[in-house]
């Protein structure tokens, strides 16, 4: 093992972190405020990887450019799917919340499988195999696109969440949801608003994927199992611990490659979800746990 | 009380005679009731009276299947010996994930999350070991005979299967009515009042957890040698572990009868969905399927059909009509 290719897997596994945090940040941001988990949530990414190869492959649309209609598509199904199901479930028994939402995980995953079928697709894209060296290390030009656009969209979440109207509502209804009922905010609207953000995050990550690997129907859960990892990591509900979990992650699944076959890389990322839950439970960032 | 007891022992004797008068497919149909039912039974002693939801049976399944088959590859041990070793090893590794999940009183999501993601570790490192067969799977020679747990014909699959879940009726029972299950369902409506009152609540989970674990490994030898094969896409997927509970879910979870109800009720409508659909050549049809039954289910009988049972049934077996369970 030299040097050089430690440094190359880090500077691929960082800039694939960028985008692990984004997914990350849409299951934080739903779970902070609602208290639910989102366990369709690989399974949603996977879908919307679809539609962009779909769009691409018909009308050689790029999947940047289709990034902002891959979001808005999600985040419409996500308000949906807050409105009609999620909705009913948030005073249930956790248990029968878990259920519902791994039931919405199922029929997304075989969705996805009956319209596209069970076989890897990886579609040409423009970018795919250019590259450029900085120093010892070389960069893969979509990577570094999707860790640009992927941390700029976090941001810009953030900034969202802080500085806007609808942002500061969301956050009121997490932080006291009978209060800000009191003082008339509409809530079930906020929720809905909310969990299709969290979608339009995954969304927007399944655009950004297309060009870096092939899509398989059957490759979200993983994703799914990553994000709670990394929400783990970072502290349940904490959305700058997703950040910094998406990129701590992503280092050390690529990393994990040098002495483990990459098929077997999640193995990385749950052994340090066991550590952590042995060791600090409540994350690195989150203080309620 | 009597009555209800005498009439599941008609029900068995019918059970008993059955095979005589049925052919091949549906001794087939029957073994897969027992079987689902037996598993869902399985999980209902962890999530149904702790109520720690758990997403990974699959998991102890495979270690149950997995161990027997290699102790008889390469010990030629017979499976009715292995089916222990794998039991033990499959509780052991449950006891190890019921400690990170309950140490810190870690409840609800934190521990499915744990299940499931040791079930896929398991997974990997079964699609990835070629002593295990890697992603072709272990083929297991066919020799027929009763130490070899493998037979020509299907009645005595349907015998094994209807012990092993009679043996886990009787099993949950006894746990149900004792100290430890009562306990259980104490911690599953209020932790910290059960904590209060002296309960070690994390004991009593860790025992749970290590008997639906035993339990679920010794149906992975009874699979592996009714199949012969094995691999880790049919026996340690997600999908195999939605099978496994959705049994319990829709029949009751945390009644002693309620993983057998859902079984008998939907493993016949599932497998006709299944062949009918695999015709057709739809395969994720079945699982959505599936997933629109889960919710459905949650939304309309959260606590399964055995509600509706019990106030139809249980006047004519209770003298006097028993209060409202729990």
């Amino acid at each position: 093992m030299n040097a050089e290719l430690v440094l190359q897997l880090a500077v691929q596994g960082f800039l694939m972190g960028g985008v692990y945090s984004l997914i990350a940040l849409g299951l934080s941001l739903i779970f902070g405020v609602m208290r639910v988990i989102n366990f369709a949530h690989g399974e949603m990414m996977v879908f919307s990887m679809f539609l962009t190869i779909t769009v691409l492959l018909h009308w050689g649309i790029e999947p940047y450019l289709f990034l902002p209609a891959a979001a808005a598509i999600m985040f419409a199904i996500g308000y949906g799917i807050q409105r009609v199901f999620v909705n009913r479930i948030l005073d249930m028994p956790e248990a029968m919340q878990v259920l519902v939402l791994v039931g919405m995980g199922i029929i997304f995953e075989n969705s996805t499988l009956m319209i596209w079928g069970g076989s890897d697709i990886s579609p040409k894209t423009r970018l795919a195999l250019s590259s450029f060296r900085l120093g010892p290390v070389s960069v893969d030009v979509p990577r570094l696109i999707a860790f640009g656009l992927a941390v700029l969209i976090t941001l810009a979440v953030l900034f969202f969440l802080k500085k806007t109207t609808v942002g500061k509502a969301i956050r009121a209804a997490a932080d006291n949801r009978f209060g800000a009922l009191i003082i008339g905010t509409r809530i079930n609207r906020l929720y809905g608003i909310c969990f299709g953000i969290g979608a339009a995050c995954v969304g927007a990550a399944g655009s950004l994927l297309v060009p870096l690997m092939p899509a398989k129907a059957t490759m979200g859960a993983p994703y799914t199992l990553i994000s709670f990892v990394i929400v783990i990591l970072g502290g349940m509900g904490s959305l700058v611990g997703a950040l910094v979990g998406g990129l701590f992650i992503g280092v050390a699944e690529s990393l994990g490659s040098v002495f483990l076959p990459s098929t077997m890389k999640q193995v990385v990322s749950f052994s340090i979800m066991v550590l952590i839950l042995l060791l600090r439970p409540q994350g690195l960032f989150g203080g309620k746990g | 009380m009597n009555r209800l007891y005498s009439f599941l022992a008609v029900i068995l004797g019918i059970l008993l005679v059955l095979p005589r008068v049925l052919n091949n497919y549906w001794l087939e149909i029957f073994i897969l009731i027992f079987y689902y039912a037996y598993l869902g039974q399985c999980w209902n002693i962890l999530t149904g009276y702790s109520g720690n939801i758990s997403l990974g049976h699959s998991l102890y399944l495979g270690i149950g299947a997995y161990t027997s088959t290699r102790l008889a590859m390469v010990l030629g041990l017979t499976p009715w010996v292995g089916m222990f070793a794998g039991a033990l090893l499959a509780l052991v590794v449950g006891l190890f994930i019921g400690f990170l999940g309950f140490r810190f009183g870690l409840r609800g999501v934190y521990f499915v999350l744990i299940t499931i993601s040791f079930a896929e570790i398991g997974r990997l490192i079964a699609l990835h070991m070629d002593s295990l067969g890697s992603f072709m799977g272990l083929f297991i020679d066919f020799k027929p005979g009763f130490w070899n747990m493998q037979f020509r014909s299907n009645v005595p699959y349907y015998y094994i299967a209807l012990g092993l879940l009679l043996f886990s009726l009787i099993v949950v029972r006894i746990f149900e009515t004792s100290k430890i299950g009562r306990s259980l369902v104490a911690i599953r409506e209020d932790e910290e009042a059960a904590e209060s009152l002296g309960v070690n609540t994390f004991r009593y989970k860790m025992g749970a957890i290590a008997l639906s674990a035993f339990m679920t490994a010794l149906a992975g030898t009874f699979d592996a040698n009714r199949i012969f094969h094995l691999n880790p896409e049919r026996v340690m997927s997600m999908g195999m572990s939605i099978e496994i509970i959705l049994r319990p879910i829709i029949g009751g979870m945390g009644t002693v009868l309620g993983p057998v109800v859902g079984s008998f009720l939907i493993t016949l409508p599932a497998e006709w969905i299944r062949a009918y659909l695999s015709e057709v050549g739809r395969p994720g049809l079945h699982m959505v399927i599936y997933g629109l039954v889960l919710i459905l289910v949650v939304f309309f009988f959260p606590r399964g059909v055995m509600p509706f049972l019990r106030r139809v049934f249980d006047p004519m077996f209770f003298s006097r009509a028993p209060k409202e369970k729990e």
